[in-house]
C-alpha cells in the first residue's frame, strides 16, 4: 500500500519537471491560496491541527499547537515566520531537493503560515552550502513577487507578505532554532536560553515561530485537500506523508516521499531497491539522520517509520535520514565518525557539550583500534549519560545517542575490538594512549 | 509574588525571579560559575543544575522562572549527579595547576570541586592547551584554566561598556580573547579578575606574590578618585598586596576603578619617608626635632593674616581639621582647599556635593553633562550611569569636547558655556528633553569650575537645574562631581578663606598639607614653606621644611566622597620610615609653634570633626535630600566666557601622587594612553 502518485504532495522532487511559477502552477500550487486565506487564520490552524502535522525537522511537535502560541494580537511587536533551511543533519537531504526542485511549496507555505501566526515579514534561513538551492529559492521568491504573490496584498488576500532569504555561513548549530535566530540576528550562532520560548520572545526580541522547510511545504497541500485527506495516511498520531532519505548500503539510494508508518523493510525494499546484498547482509540502519540511535537489524524486520514506533526502540523519526549498514560496515568507526563530527559542531556554550563532545570522540576513536580497555565502555556510556539532557540545546543529546545505541546494541563487537587489539600487541605494559603532547 | 518550595522550605519570591534566587531565598546554596548577580543570565556553565518537580531533566536554576506552586529539589540524586557530570567536564580540560595557581585558595572550581569533584580522573587524553593572549597590562591570563563561562565576556560588555573581549571560534576549541591582541581599553579590567571564577584572568602586578590565607585584610575606602570606592586593603608583612572591591550597593556595587586598584605600588615608592630641612638652600635630611625647630625658627610670631595653609586632593579629614585648628590658633584665615583653582561655592553644601547621590542614578530620567568625563573622573560612577542608560530611556546631553567616549550613547550638546546659555534661557532643543523627565540630573565637573570664569559656570550650572525642574524639596538633581576622594571633606570642614577677608600682603609662612598640585611658582620666593604629605612632587621641592605623612592606606582616617559621605579608611600598613600620621604631626607642631590642640587621641578628634560638622557623626550612612534652597551660588552667569571646556583629567592612569609614582600605572599609561603611536605590523 504505498503511496499513490495523486497523493504526492511533491510532485517534483526529482525535478524531473519545471521549478518554475508556471510549471508550479500546473501542478496545481498557488491554488485557491486567495480563498483559503479569506477563511481566516484561525481556519488554518485549526485545519493544521486537525491534519496531525508534527515538525518534519526532527523534534516531532505538533505544528498546529506550535503555531497556535503566537500571540493572538500583536503587543506592537511585529510577528516573524522564520524558515529553517539549514538543513544539516548528516543523511539528510530532503529540504535540498524542496528547495531546488519544488520551492514554490515552500513559498505558497511561508504565505499560509505567515497568515496563520499573524507574521508580514518572513526569513528562510538557507544552510551556506546550498549555493544553488538559494538561487533558485530566490529566484523563486522573484518569480512570485511579480505575479503578485508576495508584497503588499499578497496573492490579492489582503495580507501583507515579504519574504526573505538569508544564508547561513555553514553551521550545523544553526539549524537549532534560537541558534538559528541569533545568526539571523548577526550574531554568533549559540542557543538562547529558554524560556523564554521564541512564540514569546524571537527574532528581534519579537514572537517568532521557526519551522522546518517540509513542515511549512506541505501545508498548501493540507489546506486544499483537507485535514483528513492529510490524516488518513499513517498511524494516529503520525499522519501525514514524509519525504524519507534513504542512503548508505542500498542498491539505489534516493528521496522518497512515502506515507507515515511504512515498515522500514518495505521502505527500503520498494524505493531503495532494497539492502546490498540482500536484507539478511543488513547490519543496522540509522532511522531519523545522524542524531538518532541506530537499531539493528532484529529490529529493522519489524519497525514502522513513525515517531511513536520508533521511539518504543528507543531511537526516534528524526529527520527521516535513513542510513543504511550492511556486514561490511566498521560500524564503530561509523560511529566514532559522527562523534567527531558533534564535536566540531558544538557551540561551546555549555559545558557538557564542549568539553564531553571531545571526550567522547577521543575515547570512540581509541575504541575503533580496540586501543582501550573494556571498563571504558562502560566509562564512555556514563560519560553521553552526563552529557544528555544537560545542555541548553539538543545537540549534545543528538551527539551522544549514536553512542549509546552503538554500546547498547553492538557491545560484544566493541569487546572483541579491544580483544583482538591486545592479542595483537601482547598484553603489554602499557597500553598507547596518547600522551598530553600529543 | 510566587510561592516555590524549595527542598520543602515554602518562600515567596517575586515572578520573574529565577529559581535559583528563589533557592537563595531559601538559604539553599547552589553552586554556579557563569551566574553573575551583576551581569546578564548567560546559563552555560550548568553547574546550578537542579530538580524541579515533573520535569524530565534538571534544570539550570540561573535561568529558569519560578513559577507558582513549582518545587524545586536542589539535593537529590538526578542532581547531585548532574553536578558531578558537569564538574568532571570542567576539570578534564583544566590544568589542575592549583598550586602554582594565584586563583588558589579563592577560586569557585575548586571550592565547588570540594562538593563536586572526583578525586581521581577518568579521562585518559591529552589535555586542552590554548595559548596566553596579552589583554593589557593589568590582567595576567593563563587561557588554558580557563572554563568558557563568558563571565568576562558579560562584564566588558554590559558593565564596562567596551565589547572587546568575545569568544572567537566554537566547541572544544572555543577561545575567550579580544579577537585581535590588544590591551583593553577600560577603566575598570581589574574587576575581570574578581569575576573570574577559576585563574584564567589573574593580576599581573600580584602574580605569584601571596596566598589569600597569607594577608591580612583591612577594609578601607579608596580616595584616588571621589567615588569613594569600599575597598579591602590586603596586606603581608606591612606591603601592601592587592586592593580588592568591597560590595557597597549605594556607591560601588562591587567594582573598583584600576587607578584604585592597582596604584598600591606607588605607595612604596618616591616617599617621603623622613623630615627635610633646607639649609644653605638644599634639602637635607634631619630628625623631627630639627624640623619643627626649624618651623618654630621661622613660623613662631609671624601675625597669623601672613600665614597661609593649603590642602591637597586625598588629605583625610582629621588632618584637615586639625591643621584647621592650628591655623586658628595662629590667628590665620587664609586656608585654601581648591588649590586647582576650582571655584567651587562653599558657602553651602549643594553647591559642592553630588546630591542626587550615586545610587540615585538609578532613578533619574535625564541627565547633562557638564565639562566632566565621568568615565575618567569616576569609572565606577561611570558605569552606573550606563546601566542606567540601558535600563530604559535616559537621554544624555553632554557639553563638552566633543567626540569623548562614555561608553554610552550620548548627545553631544557643544563644547563650552554657550551651549549653558542656550540651556538657561531654554532655546537650547535639549531643554525640552529635560523638560520631559520627571527627575532630571545634571552632573557638573569640578574640572568646568577650574578656569577664570569657574564661578559664573557654576552659577549657570545652578541656574540650569533650577530651569529644569532639577532642585525640588523631593528631588535635588545638581551634582558636583569632585576628581579626589580628599576634596569634599575640606569642604565640608571648611578649609576656605571666608570671602570677606582678602590676605594683606603674600604669606610669609605656608603650610602644604597633600598639597602636590599646588603651584610653587605662586610662592613669593621669601615665604616659608612646610610641606607635609606623603609624596613629594614639585611642592615638596620648593618647600624649606618637610614633614613625612601617612598615605590613605596608613592611618585611620575619614574621607568624605562627592556625594558627602562619611566614611572611614583603616590602617592597613604602618608607613614606612619615620612618617607619622598627618594629624599627630600637626598636633605636635602646634605645641612648638605655641598654640597646643585640644585632642591628643583619635577619638577626640574625631569628636571635633563632629564639632565642626555633625556630619561626621554618621559614617558610612548618607541621608538623601531634597533641595530646600533654590538660592544660587555667589557667580554671575553674564560674566561666562566663550572657552571651551577642557577637562580636567588626560591622564587617566597618572591622575594623582600615588598613581604617578606607580610603575603599574606607567605601563598602563604607556600602553594606553592614544597619544603613543600603535605599533603597525611593518614595524
Amino acid at each position: 500500500m504505498a503511496l499513490s502518485d495523486k497523493d504526492r504532495i511533491f510532485t517534483n522532487l526529482y525535478g524531473l519537471h519545471d521549478w518554475r511559477l508556471e510549471a508550479a502552477r500546473r501542478r496545481g500550487h498557488w491554488d485557491q491560496t486567495a480563498e483559503l486565506i479569506g477563511k481566516g487564520r484561525d481556519w488554518i490552524i485549526n485545519e493544521v491541527k486537525e491534519s496531525g502535522l508534527r515538525g518534519r525537522g526532527g523534534a516531532g511537535f505538533p505544528t498546529g499547537m506550535k503555531w497556535s502560541f503566537m500571540p493572538k494580537k500583536s503587543d506592537g511587536r511585529p510577528h516573524y515566520l522564520v524558515v529553517n533551511a539549514d538543513e544539516s543533519e548528516p543523511g539528510t537531504c530532503k529540504d535540498r531537493d524542496i528547495l531546488r526542485h519544488d520551492p514554490h511549496t515552500l513559498v505558497e507555505g511561508c504565505l499560509f503560515a505567515a497568515v496563520a501566526m499573524g507574521a508580514h515579514a518572513g526569513y528562510i534561513y538557507v544552510r551556506g552550502e546550498y549555493y544553488n538551492e538559494h538561487l533558485v529559492l530566490q529566484a523563486a521568491i522573484d518569480e512570485a513577487y511579480a505575479a503578485g504573490l508576495l508584497g503588499p496584498n499578497a496573492c490579492g488576500s489582503g495580507w501583507d507578505f515579504d519574504l526573505y532569504v538569508h544564508r547561513g555561513a555553514g553551521a550545523y548549530i544553526c539549524g537549532e532554532e534560537t541558534a538559528l535566530i541569533e545568526s539571523l540576528e548577526g550574531k554568533k550562532g549559540m542557543p538562547r536560553l529558554k524560556p523564554p520560548f521564541p512564540a514569546a520572545v524571537g527574532l528581534y526580541g519579537a514572537p517568532t515561530t521557526v519551522n522546518n522547510v517540509e513542515t511549512i511545504a506541505v501545508v498548501p497541500t493540507i489546506l486544499r485537500r483537507g485535514a483528513a485527506w492529510f490524516a488518513g495516511f499513517g498511524r494516529p498520531k503520525n499522519s501525514g506523508t514524509k519525504i524519507f532519505c534513504i542512503q548508505g548500503h542500498v542498491e539505489k539510494p534516493c528521496n522518497v516521499e512515502e506515507e507515515m508508518s511504512i515498515p522500514l523493510r518495505e521502505l527500503i525494499e520498494r524505493h531503495a531497491g532494497g539492502v546490498r546484498g540482500g536484507w539478511d547482509n543488513l547490519l543496522c540502519v540509522i532511522p531519523g539522520g545522524s542524531s538518532t540511535p541506530l537499531i539493528p537489524k532484529e529490529a529493522c524486520d519489524t519497525v514502522l517509520m513513525d515517531f511513536d514506533a520508533l521511539r518504543e526502540h528507543k531511537t526516534g523519526l528524526g529527520t527521516a535520514g535513513v542510513i543504511v549498514m550492511d556486514k561490511s560496515t566498521d560500524l564503530i568507526k561509523a560511529i566514532a565518525r559522527l562523534s567527531q563530527f558533534y564535536k566540531h559542531e558544538s557551540c561551546g556554550q555549555c559545558t557538557p557539550c564542549r568539553e564531553g563532545m571531545g571526550w567522547v570522540k577521543r575515547v570512540m576513536d581509541r575504541m575503533v583500534d580496540g586501543r582501550a580497555e573494556v571498563t571504558e565502555i562502560d566509562v564512555l556510556e556514563q560519560v553521553t549519560r552526563q552529557i544528555e539532557g544537560h545542555t541548553i540545546c539538543a545537540l549534545a543529546d543528538g551527539g551522544v545517542w549514536p553512542v549509546q545505541g552503538l554500546i547498547r546494541h553492538f557491545r560484544p563487537m566493541m569487546e572483541e575490538r579491544i580483544a583482538a587489539y591486545k592479542a595483537r600487541k601482547g598484553a603489554g605494559p602499557a597500553p598507547a594512549l596518547p600522551l598530553a603532547a600529543e | 509574588m510566587a510561592k516555590v518550595t524549595v527542598d520543602g522550605v515554602e518562600v515567596e519570591v517575586p515572578n520573574g525571579a529565577s529559581v535559583l534566587q528563589a533557592c537563595e531565598a531559601a538559604g539553599k546554596e547552589i553552586p554556579r560559575f557563569c551566574y553573575h548577580e551583576r551581569l546578564s543570565v548567560a546559563g552555560n556553565c550548568r553547574m546550578c543544575l537542579v530538580e524541579v518537580e515533573k520535569a524530565p531533566k534538571p534544570i539550570a536554576s540561573c535561568s529558569y522562572p519560578v513559577a507558582d506552586g513549582m518545587k524545586v529539589f536542589t539535593d537529590t540524586p538526578m542532581v547531585r549527579n548532574g553536578r558531578r557530570g558537569v564538574m568532571e567536564f570542567l576539570l578534564i580540560n583544566h590544568p589542575l595547576d592549583c598550586p602554582i595557581c594565584d586563583q588558589g585558595g579563592e577560586c569557585d572550581l575548586q571550592d565547588e570541586a570540594v562538593a563536586y569533584g572526583m578525586d581521581r580522573s577518568r579521562f585518559q587524553e591529552g589535555k586542552r592547551s590554548i595559548k596566553d593572549k596579552y589583554v593589557g597590562p593589568l590582567v595576567k591570563t593563563i587561557m588554558n584554566r580557563c572554563i568558557h563561562c563568558t563571565r568576562c565576556v558579560r562584564f566588558c560588555t554590559e558593565v564596562a561598556g567596551v565589547p572587546e573581549l568575545g569568544a572567537t571560534s566554537r566547541g572544544e576549541t572555543m577561545e575567550i580573547g579580544t579577537y585581535v591582541e590588544k590591551a583593553l581599553t577600560t577603566e575598570l579590567s581589574g574587576n575581570l579578575i574578581d569575576i573570574c571564577p577559576v585563574g584564567a584572568l589573574t593580576s599581573r602586578p600580584y602574580a605569584f606574590a601571596s596566598r589569600p590565607w597569607e594577608l591580612r585584610k583591612t577594609d578601607s575606602v579608596d580616595v584616588l578618585d571621589a567615588t569613594g570606592c569600599n575597598i579591602r586593603v590586603d596586606t603581608r608583612a606591612g606591603e601592601v598586596l592587592r586592593i580588592q572591591p568591597r560590595t557597597n550597593d549605594e556607591v560601588n556595587e562591587e567594582w573598583l576603578h584600576d587607578r584604585g586598584r592597582f596604584s598600591f605600588d606607588g605607595l612604596k615608592r618616591r616617599r617621603l619617608d623622613r623630615p627635610w630641612v633646607k639649609r644653605d638652600g638644599k634639602l637635607r635630611p634631619a630628625t623631627w626635632a630639627e624640623a619643627f625647630d626649624a618651623i618654630a625658627a621661622r613660623m613662631k610670631g609671624l601675625p597669623g593674616e601672613r600665614i597661609g595653609a593649603a590642602v591637597g586632593d586625598l588629605v583625610d579629614a582629621e588632618a584637615i581639621v586639625a591643621l584647621k585648628d592650628l591655623m586658628a590658633g595662629l590667628g590665620s584665615h587664609n586656608l585654601e582647599c581648591r588649590i586647582d583653582g576650582a571655584a567651587v561655592d562653599a558657602s553651602r553644601p549643594d553647591f559642592w556635593r553630588f546630591n542626587t547621590t550615586i545610587a540615585g542614578i538609578d532613578e533619574a530620567d535625564a541627565l547633562l553633562i557638564i565639562g566632566s568625563n565621568p568615565r575618567q573622573e569616576a569609572p565606577v560612577l561611570n558605569a552606573r550611569i550606563r546601566r542606567r542608560t540601558l535600563a530604559g530611556t535616559f537621554p544624555v546631553g553632554y557639553i563638552g569636547p566633543r567626540g569623548v567616549n562614555l561608553t554610552y550613547g550620548h548627545d553631544w550638546l557643544g563644547e563650552g558655556p554657550e551651549t549653558l546659555r542656550a540651556l538657561l534661557d531654554g532655546s537650547h532643543r535639549f531643554s525640552e528633553a529635560l523638560g520631559r523627565a520627571e527627575r532630571p540630573m545634571l552632573i557638573l565637573g569640578r574640572g568646568a569650575l577650574a578656569r577664570p570664569d569657574g564661578a559664573a559656570v557654576l552659577a549657570a550650572a545652578w541656574q540650569v537645574a533650577s530651569r529644569h525642574n532639577m532642585l525640588r524639596p523631593d528631588w535635588h538633581g545638581f551634582n558636583l562631581l569632585h576628581l579626589f576622594g580628599g576634596q569634599v571633606g575640606a569642604l565640608e570642614l571648611g578649609f576656605v578663606a571666608p570671602p570677606d577677608l582678602a590676605p594683606p600682603g603674600p604669606p610669609q609662612a605656608l603650610w602644604l598639607l597633600g598639597a602636590d598640585g599646588f603651584d610653587a611658582s605662586r610662592i613669593p620666593a621669601d615665604t616659608f614653606v612646610v610641606y607635609q604629605g606623603h609624596h613629594g612632587e614639585a611642592a615638596a621641592a620648593r618647600a624649606d621644611v618637610i614633614l613625612p605623612g601617612c598615605a590613605y592606606t596608613e592611618k585611620e582616617g575619614t574621607w568624605v566622597n562627592t556625594e558627602g559621605r562619611v566614611q572611614r579608611g583603616r590602617l592597613a600598613v604602618h608607613p614606612p620610615g619615620e612618617a607619622r600620621e598627618d594629624w599627630k604631626i600637626i598636633r605636635a607642631a602646634s605645641e612648638v609653634l605655641g598654640a597646643r590642640l585640644p585632642y591628643d587621641t583619635l577619638a577626640a578628634v574625631r569628636a571635633r570633626l563632629v564639632e565642626v560638622n555633625p556630619v561626621f557623626a554618621r559614617p558610612d550612612r548618607l541621608e538623601r535630600r531634597g533641595c530646600e534652597d533654590k538660592s544660587g551660588p555667589a557667580g554671575d552667569p553674564g560674566s561666562l566666557s566663550d572657552a571651551p571646556f577642557a577637562l580636567p583629567i588626560s591622564n587617566y592612569w597618572q591622575a594623582d601622587v600615588v598613581s604617578r609614582a606607580s610603575e603599574t600605572m606607567a605601563e598602563c599609561a604607556r600602553v594606553l594612553l592614544p597619544a603613543v603611536p600603535e605599533r603597525i605590523a611593518a614595524e
